[in-house]
């Protein structure tokens, strides 16, 4: 190991890993956007808009994301839509993660049963209020798990932002093992950043989850 | 020749996949991203098995041992230990391996972590009392396995095994990173060659692309999803 070489790079790191995460953290928000949006349409069966979910879904969760952002940065500028690699990179993981985040929200939603909205409702609760005061927080305890799970999926997707040149932490290793064959000192950086980025998130998951685990009323 | 360059420009571009064997060669592509995965599936999910039994040990040091081989390859993005194997090797041990080569090693290695995550989360979803009852009910412990443990126990594990099969193929999409001439690759060189004639490749190749993993992938994922429905209890 080379240790000046390390000491040396370890600036480059940061501020990949900086890139990373700002596109990440950015992907991530709207992922949950979406998918807050797209299992509000399902969950209330809203025609057309509920079909339109269901094929977007199964698209965004059968293709990798590697392909969606080939086609979103190379192909989409050849009819005009130009894009940074960082906007393609944010749009991209959105695009995937707004689908998983969706299953998340869906799946919680499904594990309350009838019976907790028809009696909220029948006590005079409106609409609103049975949602926010009787569903989301017992459909939270089992989407969170899902979704903490989903946050490390997506950090972790990022490192394919790469293949559209994009200056992300894979870029920096592959670089400096292209220009200087330091491969040794470039991988142990490249794994110790990652680690430092996802070993937090992987715990606070799993304090939360500990936390939350205490709906499960009417089943 | 420049007359010839112009016509064929005034071509939809979509029509660049069926001059030559062009789209004969994506499909090549895409056989070789099928094929390392399903080379991986195959190996791992024998080796899942067996892992994840091993996880259900009550021995510490086995617990240990298991429990950070598999949050390491859990936490790890898949192209890190794709580099870790591909670059990595090369230095530390002198080997040259090829690009297919560490990615099945890699997907191995992966999918044998998650398998026998699924396995030990299958297992552990058993009550007590099917052992308990099964045993009251005279049956040795082969025969409570034979016949109570396991037909339970495939009945949840099947379709997630399923589902890590579609993930398998997604993520061999990332081949393409370290040097391998799969789909993407194919796509790129059919878009490179054409860069005259047809200007505007890129977007139908990285479309088409796009719909034969969709189309690859979705039937895997509907299999799953209507085993889980009607295994469910």
């Amino acid at each position: 190991m080379d240790w000046t070489f390390i000491q040396e790079y370890i600036p480059m790191y940061v501020e990949a890993g900086e890139l990373t995460l700002t596109i990440g953290i950015l992907g991530i928000i709207l992922s949950i956007l979406i998918g807050m949006i797209a299992s509000a349409i399902e969950y209330y069966k809203i025609p057309v808009l509920r079909q339109i979910v269901s094929i977007y879904v199964e698209l965004s969760r059968n293709t990798p994301l590697l392909v969606q952002l080939f086609f979103l940065y190379f192909g989409l500028p050849k009819i005009g839509i130009r894009w940074s690699s960082e906007l393609c990179g944010i749009v991209g993981l959105s695009f995937l993660g707004g689908s998983y985040m969706t299953e998340a929200f869906r799946s919680g939603l499904e594990t309350v049963e009838p019976i907790q909205k028809e009696s909220a409702l029948s006590l005079g609760f409106t609409p609103l209020e049975t949602m926010i005061d009787v569903i989301l927080p017992q459909a939270l305890a089992v989407t969170v798990p899902s979704l903490v799970a989903n946050v490390i999926f997506l950090i972790k997707e990022t490192s394919v932002f790469s293949g559209i040149a994009l200056a992300d932490l894979m870029y920096v290793a592959k670089d400096l093992i292209g220009l200087y064959y330091k491969t040794p000192e470039a991988l142990s950086m490249l794994v110790l950043a990652y680690l430092i980025i996802l070993l937090p998130v992987s715990i606070i998951g799993t304090l939360l989850e500990r936390r939350l685990r205490y709906a499960g009323f009417g089943n | 020749m420049l007359v010839l360059a112009i016509d064929a420009a005034r071509e939809p571009a979509i029509s660049i996949l069926f001059r030559g064997n062009n789209f004969v060669r994506l499909l090549g592509g895409l056989w070789v991203t099928i094929r390392i995965s399903m080379i991986s599936a195959v190996l791992s999910i024998p080796l899942g098995i067996l892992f994840g039994i091993f996880m259900m040990r009550k021995n510490p040091a086995a617990k240990a041992v298991s429990r950070v081989y598999l949050d390491f390859i859990r936490i790890m993005p898949q192209l890190v230990l794709l580099f870790i194997v591909y670059f990595g090797t090369t230095r530390a041990f002198g080997i040259n391996l090829s690009g297919e080569l560490s990615a099945i090693i890699v997907f191995v290695l992966w999918g044998t972590a998650e398998m026998g995550d699924l396995v030990r989360g299958a297992l552990s979803s058993i009550p007590k009392h099917q052992y308990e009852s099964a045993a009251a009910l005279g049956m040795t412990p082969m025969e409570i396995n034979i016949y109570v443990i396991i037909p339970q126990t495939l009945r949840r594990l099947i379709p997630l095994a399923i589902n890590l099969i579609t993930r398998m193929i997604k993520t061999t999409s990332l081949i393409v990173l370290i040097g391998v001439v799969e789909v993407l690759k194919t796509g790129q060189q059919i878009i490179d060659a054409n860069r005259f004639a047809f200007p505007t490749a890129a977007l139908p190749i990285y479309g088409v692309i796009f719909f034969l993993y969709f189309f690859t992938c979705w039937p895997i994922s509907l299999l799953a999803k209507y085993l889980e429905k009607r295994w469910k209890n």
